[in-house]
């Protein structure tokens, strides 16, 4: 399988066929992680909190092919598919799910406290809000070194009842700084859906446009409208530094935390109805179908680079299952004031 | 040797360490103001410009966040909040992330060196909100280091210290102590962080103290050798890390202590020396520990009850000759013309 994410310096258009298969690849890698970490959590051995981002994988995707070395992103407690789409190791994630000493962050992180050495990853947090002003500040440090890098700020549609998101937008428009702001707008927040969260006659892009950031909305499920534009923002925002908001509409198929979805688990404050709406709008079978339609893969060569993909997974899952824990003397590695 | 003002020290602190390194910054609300935050960044700014030191929008909790993402890049960004308590606001960014960056992403994603200025407030009324001392919350968690200087040098050093510091660092500045003088060394030092410094050799008490409570204990000990008693004063220094040594070596020498800080007694720094003495030289004591710290109530604002409100020199004095069991030492220490003008 043909790694994406980072490095992707080559990976200027979705002009090239090969591109648009490896975009495919990258969804697919993500899907698969995901719903492997679905199916291993009932058996208990993945002991920290898992809020999987199926379905939403399109966002991460379109977003990450656009970065370049040296970029910065940062993310929240859905942040499986932003570490893989920006280049982090299935592995190293599923390893530190497991509680292992070669996860990405020794076993020390859990689920929601993801980072990767290639450091286009930065760091993910687990308090809503909590990391977008790290990507403002990047940014700062990014602008008064002139470097040409860019910082991505993922968050979803909960983060705009924080009051840091006001503070930290303000201060990148104050300042002009290289920042991108990804809201993913997936409608809920755990089981309250935006029309108890939001008034009526509010839009998040206002909000950001009142404060003097540019803002547009896109289609969260359509990874080629989301790669086009972040490909326009960030060769706008590399030349000529400011802040730019883009609000993704997707959906999240499973629960907010855990493995399962919603009805199975007797909830009903979305409908199985509502879901399997959303499943007909699957971001990966839209760009299955183009790749078919527009650029004549056959479906036996799709299916036979979905079995590829789909075993190396399932053999850096083993490894990672296998990978070995901490050892308990370690404890206080890396604590202390110095 | 050249005879500096706390607020002096801190201010040419700043300049060295940004002529050291141009990788610092220094933000926060108005320090680019002419009167620069009492006069410590006023100096930085003329040399450095805006560039360097800006002024920030009122957003203690970004803008927390924002120097932790910068210094996770490289930078090493210097918050100043006019007062200390401001930092409750941006408690989430301090605590929850940058005390345990290096931890929980394993050391792999690096370290944020962030040194936050937080000045105590006191007097002219500051009251409740405006004077608290939030040594004893911030030093609770693992993995931020802070550091209290009483002195002028040690002010300079330490600044020096946390810019150098690979982890976050606050700095807790009693706005008392900014017009205090002493003698502060030229060019760049480091004084270390985590080191207690024996201000006052003694041999009857040990008096630990944090901040400004290190020059109440100077007058309540010079004003006790005329009655022949021989008060060993501890400056504590830093909060976390604990020189635990140092105090532990004072006690075994004297046998007593009296703990004076800055902040109430309850769950804080004076309590928490007690413990350590308690546990690691109970053997050495020969009368109960007495701490010393703010009563048992938010910080009152009129002048009648501020006066009440905090300890001084004579309670200090109290403490030691009760411990002491000395009954003749009835005189009070004179107290301190108060000719500051306001507002604060």
């Amino acid at each position: 399988m043909q790694k994406i994410g980072f490095p992707v310096e080559t990976f200027k258009d979705l002009g090239q066929r090969k591109n648009r298969l490896a975009i495919f690849e990258s969804l697919l890698e993500i899907r698969f992680t995901e719903e492997m970490i679905a199916d291993n959590y009932k058996d208990q051995k993945m002991r920290t909190a898992v809020h999987l981002g199926t379905g939403q994988e399109a966002v991460a995707v379109g977003v990450c092919t656009n970065l370049m070395k040296g970029d910065a992103v940062f993310s929240h407690h859905r942040s499986h598919n932003h570490f893989l789409a920006s280049g982090g190791s299935v592995f190293e994630l599923v390893a530190e799910l497991y509680g292992s000493k070669n996860g990405c962050s020794k076993g020390r992180g859990g689920s929601v406290h993801l980072n990767h050495r290639n450091k286009v990853f930065f760091v993910s947090t687990a308090i809503l809000g909590q990391s977008i002003p790290l990507a403002v500040g990047s940014a700062l440090s990014f602008a008064m070194e002139k470097s040409g890098q860019v910082a991505v700020a993922f968050f979803g549609d909960a983060t705009w009842e924080e009051g840091v998101i006001y503070e930290s937008l303000n201060f990148a428009a104050i300042h002009s700084l290289p920042v991108l702001f990804v809201c993913e707008n997936n409608k809920y927040s755990t089981e309250s859906p935006l029309s108890v969260r939001r008034a009526e006659n509010s839009e998040f892009t206002q909000r950001a446009i009142s404060f003097g950031v540019d803002a547009i909305k896109g289609n969260g499920n359509d990874v080629y409208e989301v790669f086009n534009l972040v490909s326009e923002i960030f060769s706008k925002m590399r030349k000529n530094p400011k802040p730019y908001l883009i609000e993704l509409d997707t959906y999240r198929w499973r629960e907010h935390v855990g493995p399962n979805f919603d009805h199975e688990a007797g909830r009903t404050f979305r409908s199985k109805v509502e879901l399997e709406e959303w499943q007909k709008n699957d971001p990966i079978v839209a760009i299955k179908n183009y790749l078919i339609e527009k650029d004549s893969f056959s479906e036996t060569e799709l299916k036979s680079i979905e079995g590829n993909i789909l075993s190396e997974i399932n053999s850096e899952f083993k490894r990672a299952q296998n990978s070995p824990k901490p050892d308990k003397e370690s404890i206080f590695e890396n604590s202390g004031e110095f | 040797m050249r005879i500096l003002t706390y607020a002096q020290a801190i201010s040419e602190a700043l300049v060295i360490g940004m002529r050291e390194n141009p990788k610092v910054f220094i933000t926060g609300i108005g320090v680019d103001y002419p009167v620069g935050v009492f006069g410590t960044t006023r100096e930085a700014f003329d040399e450095f410009g805006r560039s360097r030191v800006f002024d920030s929008p009122s957003m203690e909790n970004a803008l927390t966040g924002i120097c932790i993402g910068a210094s996770a890049m490289g930078m090493r960004p210097v918050l100043v909040h006019h007062r200390n308590d401001f930092m409750f606001l941006a408690f989430d960014q301090m605590i929850n992330l940058a005390a345990k960056w290096r931890y929980m992403y394993g050391g792999n994603a690096g370290q944020v060196p962030v040194v936050v200025r937080g000045i105590i407030g006191r007097g002219w009324g500051q009251g409740a909100t405006h004077s608290q001392s939030l040594q004893s919350p911030i030093a609770h968690f693992p993995g931020i280091s802070v550091v209290m200087p009483a002195m002028p040098a040690d002010a300079k050093g330490l600044i020096i210290s946390a810019l150098k510091s690979p982890s976050p660092v606050v700095i807790l500045e009693h706005r008392t102590l900014f017009d205090i003088k002493g003698e502060v060394p030229e060019g760049y030092y480091e004084t270390p962080i985590g080191q207690a410094n024996i201000l006052r050799v003694g041999s009857d008490i040990s008096l630990v103290c944090t901040s400004y409570m290190v020059i109440e204990a100077m007058r309540a000990a010079e004003f006790l050798s005329k009655f022949g008693i021989s008060v060993e004063v501890v400056d504590l220094r830093s909060i976390r890390p604990l020189d635990e040594k140092t105090i532990i070596n004072s006690v075994i020498k004297t046998g007593r202590l009296v703990v004076a800080d800055t902040s109430w007694v309850q769950y804080g720094v004076a309590s928490e020396i007690a413990a350590l003495v308690a546990e690691k030289a109970f053997n050495y004591l020969k009368a109960p520990v007495t701490r010393i710290g703010l009563p048992d109530s938010p910080t009152p604002s009129a002048k009648v009850l501020e006066d009440v409100f905090y300890p001084s020199a004579n309670t200090l004095q109290q403490a030691i000759t009760k411990t002491l069991g000395r009954k003749d030492v009835i005189a009070q220490i004179s107290s301190e013309i108060d000719n500051f003008k306001g507002p604060y």
